[in-house]
């Protein structure tokens, strides 16, 4: 399973790390040059390619975006077609009454299969993943399976809680974010919501 | 040098009965803290710029000077100055007056800002946070090289040939990272010091973000600078009672600030790991704090610890208790296991 992160901040290396040490080819990419992000790479995710977010995307089975949300609008959405796409991203404060980011990135990369999930682990509870709980959202069901298959791998345990629209339970405000728990503890919550 | 501080973001202090009492109360008794912590041979003071009712030291230069008025060794800074929503001509002034009025004893922290609240009180759009805190950065690196500064960017009125005054003997600079590799190259390429804020989850993951500093420090061609490292913690005669009085307040300002911020709401099973060998809280009695900080200033090479004291509902005589522990007993014992 090749993985591309988009992304080498706060988010970006600790997945990039975790699928490296999962045995997977991993390319990662920051805004601009490879070069930027080199040093980076060599220390916080040794293993993974810097390479530049439309060659990371053209190789990958599987992409991660790890960007500010407000870099989302930048990425050129042609390379996403056909892509599983994670979105691991928040709006930062909360917006008033958003969309989920899910559903707009979805409505953006047109031709993504795009699953929601490891937004609402903050990255101090990714390291070790300790099998938790992490919930994942999506309407595309064989994306969510190869998304789940993707997190056992790095040592989550993925619990589903529902379509892309359904996302929002794992955003800012909900009480499932920031939640890092075993699936029992997890599903208390997503009980509570459902 | 291994050295060892304490900061505070000044949370409002309460009484005996649990009462908060005011700021004006508040900000007095920080500066009897900073004059204990300099009693007790503590090398550092720092105070964190935030600006809500709970925390209204939002003017931490005002409060250092006062210090070192009543000081002659202590070292005392920020921790952080939230720079991207500041201005750095007038930072450096004032840190600058700060290292005149104290003989020499300032230093600054800069920081991006994770709590955010300057943005919007200031004016800044939180879109902005990476180029406003890159920008400001190079234009402080510019102030602190001396002489008149020329300079060109977006986020403030250009500078030709400027003075920038008062000129004062150079003093440390730091900046402090939450998790952003890109802050921790950036502090390698302009020679700052790397302060290293764990507030959360193993101090040992943080160990990857040494190595890149000391290996961009040696890329950039500076000179060894230290790591130093910024936790939060309590310290009472045992664990049990330092756990205890921590507990209720830790619970209360974390659920309040997880609104804001997205912090999952703590439960016993999670504090119970974040003060244990695995966590980020220094709490518990001069020993397990002392033997919890060696470990880590080990794991990430670090030479500096400051202990951040203090958290909302907490007595004034309980800070008073834990500065003087802190500096008596727990530093000690942290230079004992260090040899």
């Amino acid at each position: 399973m090749r993985i591309a992160v988009l992304g080498a901040g706060h988010v970006g290396p600790v997945l990039a790390r975790l699928a490296v040490a999962a045995g997977c080819p991993v390319a990662i990419a920051g805004s601009g040059d490879p070069a930027r992000i080199a040093m980076i790479t060599e220390f916080l995710a040794p293993g993974a390619v810097p390479l530049s977010a439309s060659d990371a995307v053209a190789d990958a089975d599987l992409v991660v975006l790890a960007i500010p949300w407000h870099r989302f609008g930048m990425l050129e959405p042609g390379m996403f077609t056909g892509k599983i796409v994670i979105d691991a991203m928040n709006h930062w404060p909360p917006a008033a009454a958003p969309l989920g980011t899910s559903e707009e990135v979805a409505s953006r990369l047109v031709g993504a299969r795009v699953v929601k999930t490891l937004n609402h682990i903050a990255c101090q509870d990714m390291e070790p993943p300790d099998g938790r709980a992490v919930g994942l959202a999506g309407d595309d069901a064989a994306a969510v399976e190869a998304v789940s298959e993707f997190l056992r791998r790095i040592g989550f345990e993925p619990v589903p809680v529902g379509s892309l629209a359904a996302g929002r339970l794992l955003e800012p405000g909900s009480p499932l974010f920031g939640v890092a728990v075993a699936r029992p503890e997890f599903e208390k919550f997503t009980k509570e919501l459902a | 040098m291994t050295t060892f501080g304490l900061d505070t973001f000044g949370d409002v202090t309460h009484d005996a009965e649990g009462r908060p009492l005011t700021h004006a109360q508040t900000i007095r008794d920080v500066v009897e803290e900073g004059v204990l912590a300099d009693e007790v041979g503590l090398d550092f003071f720092g105070i964190g710029e935030h600006h809500t009712p709970d925390m209204p030291l939002s003017a931490a230069d005002v409060v250092l000077a006062a210090i070192a008025a009543r000081t002659s060794r202590i070292r005392l800074g920020s921790a952080v100055t939230v720079l991207s929503s500041d201005d750095p001509v007038r930072v450096f002034q004032r840190f600058s007056t700060l290292n005149a009025v104290s003989d020499g004893r300032a230093e600054v922290i800069l920081g991006r800002g994770s709590s955010v609240d300057s943005f919007p009180l200031f004016g800044y759009d939180l879109a902005d946070y990476e180029d406003l805190f890159e920008e400001k950065t190079h234009l402080f690196a510019e102030l602190l090289k001396g002489g008149p500064v020329t300079w060109q960017g977006k986020t403030r009125a250009s500078l030709h040939e400027q003075d920038v005054v008062p000129f004062t003997e150079p003093f440390p600079t730091w900046i402090g990272v939450g998790g952003s590799p890109q802050s921790v190259v950036r502090a390698a390429s302009y020679g700052f010091s790397l302060m290293l804020a764990i507030i959360g989850g193993h101090p040992g993951r943080f160990a990857p973000f040494s190595e890149l500093y000391l290996h961009a420090l040696e890329k950039f061609g500076r000179s060894p600078l230290p790591i130093g490292i910024h936790s939060p913690g309590h310290v009472a005669p045992t664990d049990e009672q330092a756990r205890e009085e921590f507990w209720p307040h830790y619970l209360d300002v974390i659920t309040r600030l997880g609104k804001t911020r997205g912090f999952a709401t703590p439960t016993p099973e999670s504090y119970a790991h974040e003060v244990g060998p695995h966590g980020a809280l220094f709490v518990g009695s001069p020993e397990t704090v002392a033997e919890k900080m060696a470990r880590t200033m080990k794991t990430l090479k670090a030479s500096r610890f400051d202990l951040k004291y203090g958290i909302g509902g907490l007595s004034h005589g309980s800070l008073m208790r834990t500065i003087e522990l802190y500096g008596t007993e727990v530093v000690p014992r942290v230079r004992e296991l260090l040899v």
